[in-house]
């Protein structure tokens, strides 16, 4: 069973090869290999799954030793597998989510001339988040944690051509690297402390060492899980990133690879344990992240930059929950999972919706769909009852959870935590609730002309300047793309259920997360009652703003608020006046002082001691025999000398 | 007495340079098919090195030739090779072919001028460049102070015609003014180089003062030395080691080169064709890092620990400011030269680290470092003979009209910002280990590098290769045979060596732990004693694949 655990990562990894080196050969066939490929490796985590469930709860963890990567004197990398429960429910969610994309893509990606590239990327991604979840230890995990990186920057720069693309693909690598200095150094104190980086080890040598220490590493750990998984303050890529193709968004950007920070802290929960100032910072960024990212959501007019700014609220969910140490890791993944299945559910209806409408994106032209996409309503529908937390559905079980468990971690920390993520919840409802009344019901107003305004540039301006316009015809998108909607909707729908049937899902965690029951001051069913009200409440609101009154086709100026939700709560004007500009300005200055000082003196010293000027310009003028007769010189001196000190 | 194999590895090339030289006008193809010949026939030679290298075997050096020279001063033809020197002789006959290659054409402008008859550019060009490999070899092998001195001043000469006479002339409308830029970017180099050449001769013949004084007769013999100063025959005075060591060190820091030495670099890169430019900072510059390790620390221990903090603050230095001022840089060459400078702080940083991680990465950097610059160049540079600029304003979208040039230049810029899976990940993150280890402020300050090389490396692409087809770049041809011969096999080394750099690490770790123990230095040990020892393990598995 062992070897199966390389041929997961090995088959994508195959056929990101073959893809991309194949040349256009494989143009026509390109889609195909790299779907079957995905599916492979789904049908081999399947098989891997079963074989883990046939065993007891504690030794269901397998390892695999490949070869020993880079040994240098203390330093021991090794390509190494560990496959347990938390990577297993990993691999399921990867390769299923995966191969439902990459189905999905077949359609979406029909008329793209560099089809074969795209799926070749997708399948990149596939290999290096399988390595990213597989990986026994630290560093090679490291490379799994680049390796999507690597592939979210090829994916969100796929239409190169357009400079947003590539601009935003930059961006995403570069805040991304930010986070991987965190990784870095979070490595490298372990190594110190533990002599060792691998797993096993070090999680469970952490309580040896001191608090300190502990806090020092899991704060690095931090920073890297916030780069990768887009939490303030290194959030800022992730509304960018939507330049990407929708099924890169959903798949990448949504489902898996923004997860990755929450899989970090939850695998390193043995640092995180014995460090509760690392953990209050954890739980922190995941409260600020979770109402921050809300809070861009309900501005965003872009039906993609709104679900980035909900994705980012969601994995504030997860950040929160795995901050709170055993009674909370478990929860966190579990969200993970099915926020999994019901955002990557919404992504691909959004690419549905905008299948249909000539790609595009601003909500304000969207209106009525309902009846021209019944599938996407209803899948998308299903979803969107997921995320905000309606009863019975996926999203109730799981964000309810961290909610109760927010309360649970105690004191005043525990009541503002619970706060912010009941609060969270009501926004939730708030914005997804408008993304569902302006895309699906009211007025159609794609059916006018837009009309031009300063502040939508994505405006088309040839439409207009010939004064002729014609509308989009809404259609419902072929079965490839409709069938893997479908079958999200199901895990939105069913996922959280039953997972909550008889804590299945909690005890399956339990052996590799530890867990323990909070006791919330508030009672569970307190606490439900509190969230179902918040969300009736949020669904109020947003029914009085955007059902009830026609949706203004041009977005109105609004309170600040508004607009400063619009420019991501101006960190992006913060980064550009500080990073940009101000990096500019030091790199030009260095440039200058490299020029005029450090040559300068160097070029200074060099005339001045060694009378060199005059050999200078005899060399400038061709005499290149001096050099010759330099040599000569310098070796009669040589001889010299060395006579002279045989003689002393 | 064996074959003299190290002494054949440099002879080949240098008979090659004569034979190329000697080939009438009119043949030049031949000439150039001679040169490849040469080279290919070297790195055959230095594949016969490594294979013949015992990484197990006792002595610090091995394949050893030792031959009276001028006996009245003590200087001894003494040749022998570490897994340090394995691994950049390998470096250098395995780039050389691939920079002959690249440059096939580079000499093809210059047989059109018929200005001067009697000058055969062609095989002025391959000859020269035959000539500079094999001095860099013998400067690789050569265990006699003096004998490497010769050689590490006389690869000037060519380096020095290399710049000036066959520079990039792409984007000049003005040829004298180009000429002049040239000429002043080769002067630069030459007088750079010899002021440190000129100051390490001063301390070359310190030293054979010092030995003659103690040990009674002169010696260059690095192994003597270093025997001697072992059995306590040879002391030198604090003041006297230090003042040598400078002497050393000041010229190595010139050529490798180390903040505030490296102006002369972006120069003589920018002015040169881009496989000169390969050969100056991937070859060349290697032998100023390579000799730190070699001479510096194993003949001035004491010294060289004293003057490490110093050292490991410049390197900080040019890593972070080589790095910055690569993002300013509006010249595609010049970008590269200025990453290189950061890339040599950090080699530098892990040879004065002093741990088997710092020192092993640093090795391994240089290795690593010459292949993805020489990926990333080479394909810099069949991007400028295409269009005729430098600057990288002048491109834009080429992607879309030549996407495997734009994939290659793509990967090698991914390997110089230290993409895991790619080889220099390896050796940069064992730098930052090994020195992080002993001196974490330090460590961690360097790892800011690793955001600015993606910074300046993305932007650089993006500017080039992403958003709308620039009017001059339509239609531009892909790459041709001859250049994917060039840059594919550089790409599968740089994958292959990130996966699996353990050849590489089993013959440098010895030598390594040689030049620790002869500073006398260990690895700081961790706080926590691991129960499952996987140290252990590891070692095991080493001792298995040894048999």
């Amino acid at each position: 069973m062992e070897s199966l655990i390389a041929l997961l990562v090995g088959a994508p990894l195959v056929g990101a090869a073959v893809l991309l080196c194949g040349g256009k050969r494989l143009d026509r066939t390109g889609h195909w290999l790299g779907t079957l490929l995905a599916v492979v490796s789904f049908v081999i985590g399947l098989v891997l799954f079963a074989d883990m469930l046939g065993r007891g709860a504690e030794d269901r963890a397998l390892h695999q030793h490949l070869f020993s990567w880079i040994p240098v004197g203390g330093f021991q990398a090794d390509v190494a597998f560990q496959l347990d429960q938390l990577s297993m429910t990993f691999v399921l969610l990867i390769t299923g989510v995966g191969s439902l994309i990459h189905i999905y893509s077949i359609g979406y990606m029909e008329h793209d001339e560099r089809r074969r590239r795209f799926f070749g990327y997708l399948n990149l991604f596939l290999a290096a988040m399988l390595l990213l979840v597989l990986a026994d230890n630290y560093l090679l995990l490291y490379v799994g944690w680049e390796g999507v990186g690597l592939a979210s920057y090829l994916l969100i720069g796929f239409w190169q051509h357009k400079p947003s693309a590539a601009t935003a693909a930059k961006k995403a690598f570069l805040v991304n690297r930010v986070g991987d200095m965190g990784l870095s150094i979070a490595i490298m104190l372990m190594f110190t402390t533990f002599g060792t980086f691998a797993f096993g080890p070090v999680l469970g040598a952490a309580s040896e060492t001191s608090e300190g220490m502990l806090t020092a590493i899991g704060l690095m750990l931090l920073l890297a899980a916030c780069g990768k998984s887009a939490q303030v303050p290194l959030q800022s890529w992730l509304g960018d990133a939507m330049e990407g193709p929708t099924p890169v968004s959903a798949l990448i950007h949504a489902a898996t690879m923004v997860t990755a920070g929450v899989y970090l802290i939850t695998r390193s929960g043995a640092i995180f344990n014995g460090a509760p100032d690392a953990q209050t910072a954890v739980v922190v960024v995941g409260a600020v992240t979770l109402l921050f990212g809300a809070i861009v959501g309900c501005a965003k007019d872009d039906i993609k930059k709104a679900l980035a700014g909900s994705t980012m609220s969601q994995i504030g969910y997860m950040i929160l929950a795995a901050g709170l140490g055993p009674i909370g890791y478990a929860f966190a993944i579990m969200h993970l999972v099915t926020h999994g299945f019901f955002k990557a559910g919404l992504f691909l209806g959004a690419g549905s919706v905008m299948h249909g409408m000539n790609d595009e994106v601003d909500m304000r032209r969207y209106g009525g769909l309902r009846k021209y996409m019944p599938i996407t309503f209803v899948t998308f529908g299903l979803g969107y009852l997921a995320i905000i937390g309606f009863p019975g559905l996926s999203g109730f079980f799981s964000k309810d959870k961290i909610i109760e468990a927010a309360f649970a971690s105690g004191g005043t920390q525990g009541w503002i935590l619970g706060g912010a993520a009941l609060l969270g919840a009501g926004i939730t409802a708030f914005y997804m609730t408008r993304v569902m009344l302006m895309t699906f019901f009211g007025e159609e107003r794609w059916r006018k002309a837009p009309t031009p305004s300063p502040d939508q540039p994505s405006v088309e301006p040839a439409a207009e300047t010939r004064g002729e316009y014609t509308p989009p015809h809404p259609h419902e998108s072929p079965k490839s793309m409709t069938l893997p909607m479908i079958l999200l909707a199901f895990g939105s729908v069913f996922a959280g259920g039953l997972f909550s049937i008889n804590e299945a899902f909690v005890h399956w965690l339990e052996p590799v997360t530890a867990f323990e029951h909070g006791h919330s001051p508030l009672s569970a069913a307190a606490v439900t009652s509190a969230t179902i009200v918040v969300l009736l409440l949020g669904v109020a609101l947003a029914w009085l703003q955007y059902g009830r009154k026609p949706v203004p086709a041009i977005a109105p100026r609004g309170s600040f608020l508004t607009r400063a939700a619009r420019r991501d709560l101006l960190q992006d004007d913060f980064n550009h006046v500080v990073l940009v500009r101000g990096g500019e300005q030091l790199t030009r200055a260095l440039e200058q002082i490299d020029h005029s000082v450090v040559d300068g003196a160097v070029n200074g010293t060099a005339v001045s001691v060694g009378g060199l000027s005059g050999r200078l310009r005899r060399l400038q003028t061709g005499y290149v025999r001096s050099y010759a007769l330099q040599m000569l010189g310098g070796a009669a001196v040589l001889v010299f000398a060395t006579l002279l000190m045989r003689g002393v | 007495m064996s074959f003299p194999l190290l002494t054949a590895a440099a002879a080949v090339p240098a008979i090659g340079a004569v034979a190329t030289a000697a080939v009438p006008a009119a043949k030049r193809t031949a000439a150039k098919w001679l040169a490849l010949l040469f080279s290919l026939a070297t790195l055959a030679l230095a594949l016969v090195i490594a294979v013949r290298f015992d990484p197990g075997a006792k002595g610090p050096f091995q394949l050893t030739e030792s031959h009276a020279w001028i006996a009245d001063f003590g200087v001894r033809y003494e040749l022998g090779v570490d897994g340090i020197g394995v691994a950049l002789i390998a470096l250098t006959a395995l780039l050389v072919p691939f920079v002959i290659l690249a440059g096939w054409h580079d000499a093809d402008a210059l047989e059109q001028d018929n200005s001067n008859r009697r000058w055969r550019p062609t095989q002025g060009l391959f000859a020269l460049i035959l000539a500079v490999e094999a001095m860099v070899i013998l400067s690789f092998e050569a265990t006699d102070v003096f004998l490497f001195y010769i050689f590490f001043e006389a690869m000037l000469i060519p380096m020095y015609f290399l710049i000036g006479g066959f520079g990039d002339r792409a984007g000049t409308q003005d040829a004298t003014e180009s000429a002049a830029r040239r000429s002043s970017a080769a002067v630069k180099f030459l007088l750079y180089n010899l002021a440190g050449g000129l100051i390490m001769l001063a301390a070359v013949i310190g030293l054979y003062a010092v030995t003659a004084d103690q040990l009674g007769t002169g010696t260059f013999s690095l192994q003597q030395i270093v025997q001697a100063r072992a059995a306590g025959e040879l002391t030198m005075g604090t003041g006297t080691e230090r003042l040598l060591f400078l002497g050393f060190f000041f010229a190595f820091a010139v050529k490798a080169p180390l903040w505030p030495l490296h102006t002369w670099l972006p120069g003589a890169m920018g002015e040169s064709t881009a496989p000169v430019a390969v050969l100056i900072t991937a070859v060349v510059d290697k032998v100023g890092t390579f000799a730190m390790l070699r001479f510096c620390l194993q003949l001035f221990p004491e010294a060289s620990k004293w003057a490490t903090p110093v050292i490991l603050v410049l390197a900080l230095i040019s890593i972070l400011y080589g790095a910055l001022l690569a993002v300013a840089q509006r010249d595609i060459k010049r970008l590269v030269a200025y990453a290189s400078i950061s890339h040599f702080g950090f080699i530098i940083m892990g040879i004065f680290a002093m741990t088997s991680q710092g020192q092993g990465g640093a090795t391994l950097y240089m290795v690593n470092h010459g292949i993805s610059t020489a990926a990333l160049m080479l394909v810099a540079g069949f991007l400028i003979t295409r269009r005729g600029s430098r600057l990288i304003a002048d491109y834009g979208g080429v992607q879309k009209v030549a996407p495997v040039l734009a994939g290659t230049f793509l990967i090698g810029g991914l390997a110089t910002l230290s993409l895991p899976g790619l080889a220099p990940f390896v050796s940069e993150f064992l730098v930052l280990v090994g020195t992080f280890s002993r001196y974490p402020v330090i460590g961690i300050i360097a790892t800011v590098g690793i955001v600015l090389a993606a910074l300046y490396v993305l932007v650089l692409y993006q500017r080039t290769m992403t958003g709308p087809v620039k009017a001059e770049v339509q239609g531009m041809p892909d790459l041709k045979a001859r250049e994917l011969v060039v840059v594919a096999p550089l790409i599968a080394l740089l994958l292959f060596l990130g996966v699996y750099p353990k050849p590489l690490t089993s013959i440098v770790n010895p030598a390594v732990d040689h030049t620790l123990s002869v500073v006398d230095r260990q690895d700081p040990k961790p706080d926590v004693r691991v129960n499952a020892e996987p140290t252990e393990a590891g070692s095991d598995r080493d001792a298995e694949a040894a048999k």
